[in-house]
């Protein structure tokens, strides 16, 4: 059942909110006041100011661009604030939990920083030589486009969180994941960029770990298609340099290895 | 006893935005030791809203722009109340830093011949923008990010500085906490920069993230910084107004600079009706020409809605008062009539504005391809702030610099779109550059215990008051309410005074109001510290605006409405006199170098 406001009409509604910390995890259950066009994350404002001031849950714009409030609404991992009232059933709880992929630090908060480690393995943007006098570079835009769609990414990090190699399995440290996979696309695909990450991507951030489950692109709010446009062509070029026979065979007998 | 780490760091910058990160690249490549407090997570600053561009006289598009148009762009934009040193600074360096950012693997959209593609904005001559869709900001802090990761600089995730530390008169670092963990840092630095941004959360209606409270103006002048321009907050004029949860959020000037008009509740173009003096010889009168504009033609006047800001904000809350507003209080911003002009309309639209189509479809149910947004002002940006020098970015103390947004001067009474983000390269590099410098000429620096165990206690006492007297999100609500009632966009004398008792009041309430639970990532306690630098944020905007007794730029005064001779030569400036006193002085701007006088009066 769903029930639309109006107006000046408000329904309460009731949450159940993970709370965690010193030794308890457990959801407990908040009622708040719900207007016409209210977000999720709005709603747990209210239940901040109204009745627990230390739920501790990071956001930042409230429109969908820092990545901040990712969490799992019933089941289902979002942005806070993009998820729409309206859009919910309101006739049980709604629960809200911290992202599953991550050691939670307290009720909604999550220790993302294995992201910010995985991250900084990648090798970083390297250009050729500039195209004019001037040091500046041409490309064209149908040369960008691709690379466009990969740096919309707005960290929020739900892909990782999605991930069974992760979520599951809890192979941080040998998988990068989705979101990392996109990060060493953009590079690999820069027009400029001249710098092989083909090595790293297999021995370090865990390429074949990715068994084309595709659940990263469906959780995506930027709608980047992750497996399809990023990670199956860095397999493609990874496959290419380490398991073309034809290639290897090149390889032993040309100067270069 | 709560116990506290002490790190050390040759230059410490608090606030890892645009400007900060821009700073701590500097400053790391001139071989000094630098820390970097981001409040929130790397990468998720208040620049990644940015959607517009970043302004550079490149001459991509246009041939006839260079360093000196955007120079009088700028000082007209700001009514000449800019540190003029600091715009000649600004236009002559932000093509190279835009060039750079390139060089660090940024993606602009591109122009046919494959450069930097640059888009018109208003109150520049030529366009001057280089962009990626609407999304620049994202793209800027993102490049720098990824950049600034393998520059060696220390990053200080989630950590918040609560007090500048100081001997004598020179600083000698910072003290914070660590959100997650509660516990306290002590950051001893030779050197330390300030970039924190903005402060539109102190006003309930604001485009504004969480994170732009103010708080390293309100540090710096508690360390006894000079902050002049307080009374220049400029209301953005097109913020959505529904849904109540959406109010404020930002739809980017991008939207009238790809053809986007501005009607009232007749389907009025109401901004025709009113060309102010200054911009009279580059505006249109004309719908037809005010197109052709838009579509490139070199020959033709931009249309009046791409005026400056102020003007525009102003403009449409006087069709709103007049009762020619749109249903939930606006006016109409209508991009979807370009229909009648080009043939793939909708995909256009969508290719150049994603995010305002992403944002109004999943927020408000709005398709903007085929009917117009409900749009009205809001806080957006502080054009005022931490006064510094021109070419070192050094604050009124020693050591202590400022960059970005929190610093003031560039803008004077208005800031044209576009210039913000060029401002974080040029003054982030410059406030880098220089605060290693100094780190590197000065000696080392002493931290006075017991000046950090006050503040520690200071700290704790939330804990100790407890919930009794309520929490502080529902001051810092009060105070949201009456900054946007008594201080908004048009302002009195009688409002005001009467927002500086409110202040006053708040002011002794925060020392009554605590929080539960314990120093682990505590929303609660955070918002109790943090109140007290919104406060002092909010008294300098209330003092100077009282002061300033004419209208000009973002600061609007019904009781004076026009622009006064006498206020034209002065800003006003504020410094901490004594413990709970904040003196307000009126300061003769510089005199414009001969030069550069020339340059406006030649752009006249």
């Amino acid at each position: 059942m769903r029930a639309e406001l109006r107006g000046d009409e408000t329904m309460k509604v009731k949450f159940n909110i993970w709370r965690s910390g010193n030794s308890i995890g457990e959801f407990r259950e908040y009622q708040t006041e719900i207007t016409e066009g209210m977000v999720v994350l709005d709603a747990v404002h209210q239940i901040q100011e109204e009745s627990a001031p230390d739920l501790a849950v990071r956001w930042n714009c409230k429109a969908g661009k820092c990545g901040s409030c990712s969490a799992e609404i019933n089941g289902r991992p979002k942005l806070m604030c993009m998820t729409r009232m309206e859009d919910m059933p309101k006739d049980k709880p709604i629960s809200i939990q911290p992202m599953q992929a991550f050691p939670i630090i307290k009720d909604l908060v999550t220790d993302v920083s294995v992201n910010y480690r995985a991250k900084k393995k990648i090798k970083k943007f390297k250009p050729r030589q500039p195209d004019a006098p001037d040091g500046t570079w041409r490309m064209a835009q149908s040369d960008i486009d691709r690379v466009q769609e990969f740096r919309k990414c707005i960290e929020c990090f739900l892909c990782q969180d999605v991930c069974h190699v992760l979520r599951e399995h809890w192979l941080h440290e040998k998988f990068a994941g989705p979101r990392h996979m996109v990060y060493a696309a953009a590079l690999e695909m820069h027009p400029l960029d001249v710098e092989d990450r083909r090595d790293d991507l297999k021995h370090t951030a865990g390429i074949g770990y990715c068994n084309i489950t595709k659940c990263c692109t469906t959780v995506c709010p930027e709608n980047i298609t992750i497996t399809d446009n990023a990670i199956i062509p860095l397999k493609e070029r990874v496959a290419d340099k380490f398991y073309d026979p034809l290639k290897s065979l090149f390889r032993l007998f040309s100067k270069k290895s | 006893m709560a116990a506290y780490e002490t790190l050390h760091h040759d230059v410490l910058v608090i606030g890892s935005g645009g400007a900060g990160l821009r700073a701590a690249i500097e400053a790391s490549s001139k071989g000094v030791s630098v820390g970097m407090v981001c409040r929130s997570l790397l990468g998720k600053a208040h620049t990644v809203m940015a959607e517009g561009g970043v302004a550079a006289a490149l001459a991509n598009v246009d041939d006839r722009d260079n360093w000196r148009v955007h120079f009088a762009d700028t000082m007209r934009g700001g009514q000449y109340l800019n540190n003029w040193r600091m715009v000649e600074l600004f236009t002559k360096e932000a093509p190279d830093r835009v060039k750079e950012l390139e060089a660090w693997g940024a993606v602009f959209d591109r122009t046919p011949d494959g450069r930097i593609l640059q888009r018109n904005f208003g109150g520049h001559k030529y366009p001057r923008l280089a962009h990626v869709g609407d999304r620049t900001g994202l793209e800027m802090i993102r490049t720098l990010q990824d950049h600034g990761i393998h520059q060696g600089i220390d990053v200080y995730q989630e950590h918040t500085i609560v007090s500048l530390l100081k001997d004598g008169d020179r600083i000698v670092g910072a003290f914070g906490y660590d959100r997650g963990t509660g516990s306290f840092k002590v950051f001893k630095a030779k050197a330390v920069v300030i970039t924190t941004g903005g402060m539109g959360r102190i006003f309930k209606i604001s485009s504004n993230s969480w994170d732009c409270t103010g708080g390293g103006i309100s540090m710096a002048y508690q360390a006894g910084a000079e902050l002049i321009d307080m009374e220049f907050v400029q209301f953005h004029p097109t913020g959505m107004v529904w849904p109540p949860s959406v109010r404020g959020l930002l739809i980017t000037e991008g939207v009238r600079g790809e053809g986007g008009v501005l009607r009232n509740s007749l389907g009025k173009r109401f901004m025709f009706d009113d060309i102010p003096e200054n911009y009279r010889s580059q505006t249109s009168t004309d719908e037809e020409e005010g197109w052709r504009y838009i579509q490139g033609d070199k020959n033709a006047k931009r249309p009046p809605e791409l005026l400056t800001r102020d003007h525009v904000a102003r403009c449409i809350m006087r069709e709103i008062k007049a009762g020619r507003g749109s249903p939930h209080g606006g006016v109409f911003l209508d991009i979807a009539w370009i229909k009648e002009k080009i043939s793939n309309a909708p995909e256009h639209i969508k290719r150049k504005l994603p995010s305002m189509y992403h944002q109004f479809k999943e927020l408000a149910g709005v398709d903007i391809t085929k009917e117009p947004m409900e749009i009205g002002p809001t806080t957006h940006y502080m054009m005022g702030g931490i006064k510094v020098e021109a070419d070192t970015q050094m604050t009124t103390v020693p050591g202590l610099f400022a960059a970005g947004e929190c610093a003031a001067g560039l803008h004077g009474a208005n800031r044209l779109g576009g210039n913000s983000l060029s401002d974080l390269l040029v003054f982030g590099k410059r406030a880098g550059e220089f605060a290693a410098e100094y780190s590197k000429n000065n000696p080392e620096t002493n931290i006075n215990q017991s000046q950090v165990s006050d503040i520690m206690s200071w700290a704790l006492a939330p804990f100790e008051r407890g919930l009794k007297n309520g929490n502080a999100f529902h001051l810092q609500s009060q105070l949201q309410d009456f900054m946007q009632n008594l201080v908004g966009i048009t302002r009195t004398e009688a409002d005001l005074s009467q927002a500086i008792s409110k202040i006053e009041e708040i002011k002794a309430l925060i020392k009554e109001v605590g929080c539960d639970g314990n120093r682990n990532f505590n929303p609660g306690w955070h918002t109790a510290l943090e109140l007290n630098h919104m406060i002092t944020v909010a008294e300098g905007i209330a003092r100077a605006a009282r002061e300033r007794k004419e209208s000009r730029g973002g600061h609007f005064r019904e009781d004076f409405t026009e622009k006064s001779a006498e206020f034209g030569n002065v800003n006003i400036s504020i410094i901490k006199s004594g413990p709970d006193a904040m003196e307000v002085k009126q300061k003769p701007k510089l005199e414009l170098r001969q030069d550069l006088a020339q340059i406006i009066e030649e752009m006249k």
